[in-house]
């Protein structure tokens, strides 16, 4: 964050012309500077795409091999609650977006008001997240020793199962619907850990905006950590399809 | 007066590249409620009996939802050139390591069954 010593030294000979505190001296430009920075945070989301692209490859392919264990092991998701928080995380993307207007103007209190806004409703949707889980975790639906097929082997056991009319599963089918949990774990979890460290940088963040940091003109952070979040939303926008809703019908 | 007036429209959106661009909350506003309408739409499309097309139309309206956020939200429809490259850049590899891995997955049986 600052230059060390001897960079300082180098910088004092060449003549100081006049700039912004924020525009680093290996810049031309303020525009330059923001251009870079937003280059650096797309390079960075491009990784952030093959990760998880990688996880939905595995997801179409063994859905494409287990396919009935993965109709009924997706007919166990609750879509009130997948929808609500689909609703949840477009409107914490709203408001972050909002946010970004709000420092790109500087309106300081409709800054601070956005992020707490985006901050809050990034905790309601971990904590309907956490609702789903605990539900998986009474039906021993987490992969593991504790494992249960019994929603599949008996569908008339299980009230989601039932609703959906699923038919039992012979044994060796119903075993792989534990591929489709550790998949839902895995893609869901890796989501909820990005939700969790955006939420920790959106808390950092309210402090920073409360004193004037993004209000003056360099708006960067606020820029780029919003696309970060938007992205976070775009992998929920797929996530939420692929888990809940293509396998409604499909028996 | 009002020749003078379109020169300095004409002249705006040139001077603009060098700025940085304000996306007004309407559009915001616009994109939010759109996206709303959209989840509601897919929900709704789930419920519908449609064979393969189900997963087909939950995926196009993934699809759609995906731009606008691309686009407005995340600003890249008045983004430099080079932040088009890179996204549309990101989208092409994406699209093709996953098209020629499952190719090759739906494949290997071929003939066999």
């Amino acid at each position: 964050m600052s230059d060390s010593p001897v960079i300082a030294h180098g910088a004092s000979e060449v003549e100081h012309h006049e700039h912004p505190a924020y525009l680093r001296h290996h810049f031309e430009s303020v525009e330059q500077q923001a251009d870079t920075t937003n280059f650096a945070m797309w390079l960075f989301l491009l990784t952030e795409v093959m990760f998880f692209g990688g996880l939905f490859t595995a997801y179409l392919i063994y859905r494409n091999w287990y396919y009935p264990a993965f109709v009924a092991a997706s007919h166990q998701l609750n879509i009130f609650w997948g929808t609500a928080n689909t609703a949840v995380l477009i409107s914490s993307s709203f408001t972050m977006a909002m946010g970004v207007w709000c420092a790109e103007t500087r309106r300081k209190g409709g800054l601070v008001l956005c992020l707490v806004l985006t901050f809050l409703l990034g905790l309601v949707f971990l904590g309907i997240k956490s609702i789903e889980y605990s539900e998986k975790i009474e039906k021993h639906h987490v992969p593991g020793f504790h494992y249960s097929l019994k929603s599949f082997l008996d569908p008339d056991s299980d009230e989601a199962a039932k609703a959906a009319g699923d038919k039992p599963l012979p044994l060796d089918v119903a075993r792989h619907t534990e591929v489709y949990f550790s998949l839902y774990f895995a893609m869901t979890g890796m989501h909820a850990l990005h939700m969790i460290i955006g939420i920790a940088i959106l808390g950092f963040m309210i402090f920073r905006a409360r004193a004037g940091a993004y209000t003056a003109g360099h708006v960067t952070f606020v820029e780029n950590f919003g696309l970060y979040w938007h992205f976070v939303d775009i992998i929920w926008i797929f996530l939420f399809p692929l888990l809940y809703l293509i396998s409604r019908h499909a028996n | 007066m009002s020749e003078q007036k379109q020169q300095l429209a004409h002249h705006e959106p040139k001077h603009g590249e060098h700025q940085h661009h304000v996306t007004p909350p309407g559009v915001y506003v616009a994109i939010f409620i759109t996206l709303l309408v959209f989840t509601a739409l897919t929900v709704g499309a789930s419920y519908v009996e449609m064979g393969v097309w189900n997963p087909v139309i939950a995926l196009a309206i993934g699809v759609i939802k995906a731009t606008l956020v691309v686009l407005f939200f995340m600003g890249v429809k008045y983004s430099s050139k080079l932040t088009m490259l890179t996204v549309g850049a990101g989208i092409f590899t994406f699209l093709t390591l996953i098209s020629m891995t499952l190719a090759d997955y739906i494949s290997r049986a071929w003939g066999l069954w």
